[in-house]
């Protein structure tokens, strides 16, 4: 049995230790928001954050994130920043990457509160969108940020 | 909150109602719509407006712009609608096509009529319905925001309405707003689906969860047509979780609790296999093939003119090849199916673009009638054509495994197995020649095509290809518009066991590269501006002038750059669509290319919502770019080299460019705009490394070594 914190919510799970924790999240906890893209780390589809970090998590083996606090796109309220931002920038095609490009943004914008371009650049390139809605990620990044920044004012 | 809901729960007609449709499933007694006016439109007695959509979502923004088509006639109150994908049933067929379908840039063109009707002939009856409740004549009431509003003021919502309309008898004509008197037609509105697409609440085919469900993996012949001989599934079989190990006729399933079960011992399983001839395949032969073909002449698409007596008086000649990969479509959701067999029944969920092809092969697969094959549509990751396969390939593999083990299954496909097995955008060569006069006159071009056909070999065929020419596969080469006196295309079809489909612009995909170029090279050679070129040889072509004009005017052309930048122009008409694009590049000491800014113009007709032709064009544009950059799948001994996005790169955030996008505004019929924004950008970019270095690009993805001998800014190309 291992123990994973997702959401604040506690999970044993009986699984093999090497299971990759997206396949966890999907097929053990039924936390189907976590995108399925690649397997091996290129695409960011399965990003979620732990410890605050954006991970890919089809190549984090269950074991290795045991006890620690996993968040997945379930664990971001509808009226987030990050999410509010997408919907009004109108950002999803298919939708299928978004919730990896959410968690990663969300992820970003924790560390970098108001991130440049190159930031973004940076933190956004290992989240791949074939619709190609990058451009629309990108401002929607710029007005989460400043709709944080409104917040503690 | 709209709900986006797979069909499952679609509330049926009302008990006494008999109009509508039977529908294979109808939802909980509660659920039931009082009015049920057509296929399309369901309203509760709660106010609920269900649409019932034909086509399916894979990102263009169907379950938002044809319910904008439905309530601009409507007149409902757009935040109580409700999107369902409809079932399998003729009333959904493409208006165009004997089948459901999403594809080819139709959704909007082909269903405007249809669902405009069907929203004016329930607006009609639910006003009769009002008319009828307070004796008042129906000219004097109206629709709006969901209610029926009489001149006095009054008004009655539509649920209070429902139980009445549904007795009110169906108009047999009804009248269409006036463009431009609506609430929804021509504005912005924002997506009815990314709520649940950013809450990652919305369920795509990879998500299905049914009880007792199983999920496989197939491990596939390594080389196209390669068959099992024997395999070997002891260590495969004993790892946790694996609950199958059986042959089918796509390979060697691997059926487990979950996909991480199934692909852990997938790779412990033994299989050997006969390969065939198919061992023998490469693309580097392939390419000294298609090379020789290049200079015999081939089946004539266009004559027109004295090609000949063009090229024999010509001053001058231009002579180049030209070279454009495989692509893979690489959806983001990799390619999966569910199927489940029980009480004489098989139930498949599956994110399709071609759900009656989904129901035939299954029911042939499973031996079920296919009257007792039911599919249901769930959201597509990715379609780009992929999604409508011509054997309906992951739809047939759940079909195959579901059969196989009497139990519930989905199969997934890995990455790997999607970018290895196919299928994939042909690879193509061609020849061009240009004939010009003494006076720098084009008098004569000639272009030479060779490649697969993807409608060779089935049932559309019938309509696709003509006297040995698939049309797609000369698209945009036969018919560009350019007024030249004399010319000739022909095509060599060539045949070999790669699997080739459709893939986002299809034939324009190649055919614009490849036209675009060279009539780049052209003007260029004749010492003219592309621009002025190109406008000098579409005399009278007002919407393909107007789209070049505008990109121009925008992006500045003629006007300085900074230093190390350049522009170039193409221009493609497509699926209906006018677009020209124009991009804006630098080349860095390492030959490696950046796109700074891409400006677009779009003349796509009548429109339904500005923002997803914006949203289709930024798409088009990213994707045509991925391909131009990076896209390219080579086969060696028979196996394809790439595997995943590590080899097979495509266009990240650090390469996007800055998109801005024009729509002209036009009274013209709709167009297509889910593909007409991809044909261009490869080869504006193409166009504007010329104009920077002086090196022309002939084989695409554009390779930065070819590029590394020429710093910017030395071009011999003239700026514009």
């Amino acid at each position: 049995m291992i123990t994973l914190q997702v959401n604040n919510q506690e999970y044993e799970v009986d699984v093999e230790p090497d299971t990759p924790l997206l396949w966890v999240l999907r097929d053990t906890l039924g936390l189907q928001g976590t995108k399925y893209g690649c397997g091996i780390g290129q695409c960011g589809a399965c990003t979620v954050l732990i410890d605050g970090e954006a991970v890919k998590s089809c190549v984090r083996p269950v074991s290795l994130v045991a006890g620690k606090a996993i968040t997945t796109i379930e664990g971001i309220p509808l009226d987030h920043p990050v999410k509010q931002a997408w919907i009004t920038g109108n950002v999803p095609q298919c939708g299928y990457c978004q919730p990896g490009q959410v968690m990663a943004a969300v992820g970003l914008l924790q560390k970098i509160p108001r991130p440049g371009d190159e930031d973004i650049d940076k933190a956004m390139a290992g989240n791949i969108c074939r619709c190609g809605t990058y451009q629309r990620i990108r401002r929607a990044i710029h007005a989460a940020s400043a709709m944080k920044e409104g917040e503690k004012r | 909150m709209t709900g986006l809901e797979e069909n499952s729960s679609l509330p049926g007609p009302g008990p006494d109602l008999i109009i509508g449709t039977d529908f294979p499933h109808t939802g909980p007694e509660g659920d039931r719509a009082a009015f049920a006016p057509n296929a399309f439109i369901r309203i509760a007695a709660d106010n609920t407006v269900t649409f019932i959509i034909p086509k399916s979502e894979m990102g263009q923004g169907v379950y938002t712009s044809l319910p904008m088509l439905i309530a601009e006639e409507l007149g409902c109150d757009w935040n109580s609608i409700r999107v369902v994908a409809s079932p399998v049933g003729k009333e959904y067929y493409h208006t165009w096509r004997p089948m459901m379908n999403t594809g080819g840039s139709t959704s909007v063109r082909s269903e405007w009529e249809r669902l405009s009707f069907a929203g004016a002939a329930a607006r009609e009856m639910l006003i009769a319905a009002a008319a009828k409740t307070w004796k008042v004549a129906p000219s004097t009431c109206h629709a709006g925001e969901g209610r029926i509003i009489h001149i006095s003021g009054k008004s009655l919502s539509f649920g209070e309405l429902a139980p009445l309309a549904a007795g009110m008898e169906i108009p047999e004509t009804v009248s269409l707003k006036r463009p431009g008197t609506g609430n929804f037609l021509g504005k912005t509105v924002l997506s009815l689906d990314a709520p649940t697409k950013v809450s990652g609440t919305a369920r795509y085919g990879i998500d299905v969860r049914l009880p007792g469900m199983l999920t496989a993996v197939i491990e596939r012949p390594p080389v196209f047509g390669a068959k099992v001989t024997a395999f070997d599934a002891e260590k495969a079989g004993s790892v946790p979780g694996v609950r199958a190990v059986v042959q089918v006729p796509s390979g060697i399933a691997v059926v487990a609790d979950g996909f991480a079960q199934a692909q852990k011992a997938r790779k412990l399983l033994k299989v050997t296999w006969d390969e065939g001839t198919g061992k023998d395949l490469s693309t580097s032969l392939m390419r000294e093939e298609y090379r020789n073909l290049a200079s015999r002449p081939g089946t004539v698409a266009r004559n027109e003119g004295d090609p000949g007596g063009a090229f024999a008086s010509a001053e001058r000649t231009i002579e180049a090849d030209y070279e454009v990969p495989y692509l893979a479509h690489a959806c983001m959701e990799p390619l999966n199916a569910t199927a489940a067999i029980h009480d004489g029944l098989c139930d498949v969920w599956v994110g399709s673009q071609s759900q009656t092809r989904d129901r035939d092969f299954a029911a042939a697969i499973t031996g079920i009638p296919s009257g007792k094959v039911r599919v249901h549509t769930l959201f597509l990751g990715g379609g780009f054509g992929r999604r409508a396969n011509p054997a309906a390939d992951f739809t047939s593999m759940a079909a195959e495994v579901a059969r196989a083990i009497s139990q519930p299954v989905r199969v997934i496909w890995t990455r790997e197995d999607d970018m290895k097995g196919g299928y994939y955008r042909p690879f193509w060569y061609d020849r061009l020649r240009a004939s010009l006069d003494g006076k720098n006159r084009l008098t004569g071009w000639r272009h030479t095509i060779v490649g697969q056909s993807i409608f060779a070999g089935i049932p559309a065929a019938a309509v696709m290809v003509k006297d040995g020419i698939d049309i797609t596969s000369v698209e945009g080469a036969s018919d560009h518009p350019y007024d030249i006196p004399n010319i000739l295309v022909d095509l060599h079809t060539t045949t070999n066991p790669v699997p080739v489909q459709w893939w986002r612009s299809v034939g324009h995909s190649h055919t614009a590269f490849v036209v675009e170029s060279f009539l780049d090279e052209v003007a260029h050679a004749a010492g003219k501006d592309p621009l002025v070129f190109r406008r000098e040889l579409l005399k009278g072509m007002t919407r393909h002038l107007g789209v070049v004009d505008l990109a121009a005017s925008k992006a500045g052309w003629g006007t300085p750059l900074p230093p190390g930048r350049s522009r170039g122009i193409a221009l493609a008409e497509s699926f209906g669509s006018f677009v020209a694009q124009v991009a804006e590049v630098s080349v860095d000491p390492a030959g490696k290319v950046r796109v700074h800014r891409v400006v677009c113009a779009i003349d796509c007709g009548r429109y339904v919502n500005p923002d997803t032709i914006a949203a289709q064009m930024e798409g088009g544009i990213v994707f045509g770019l991925s391909a131009a950059l990076h896209g390219e799948i080579t086969i060696k001994d028979g196996r394809v080299e790439q595997s995943n996005f590590n080899t097979y790169p495509v266009l990240r955030m650090n390469e996007m460019p800055e998109v801005e996008v024009h729509i002209v505004q036009s009274t013209e019929a709709p167009g297509g705009v889910g593909e007409p924004g991809v044909p261009p950008i490869a080869p504006a970019v193409c166009n504007a490394i010329f104009s920077l270095t002086g090196k022309r690009i002939r084989r695409l993805p554009i390779r930065p070594e070819e590029l590394k001998q020429a710093p910017a800014g030395t071009g011999q190309g003239k700026r514009p």
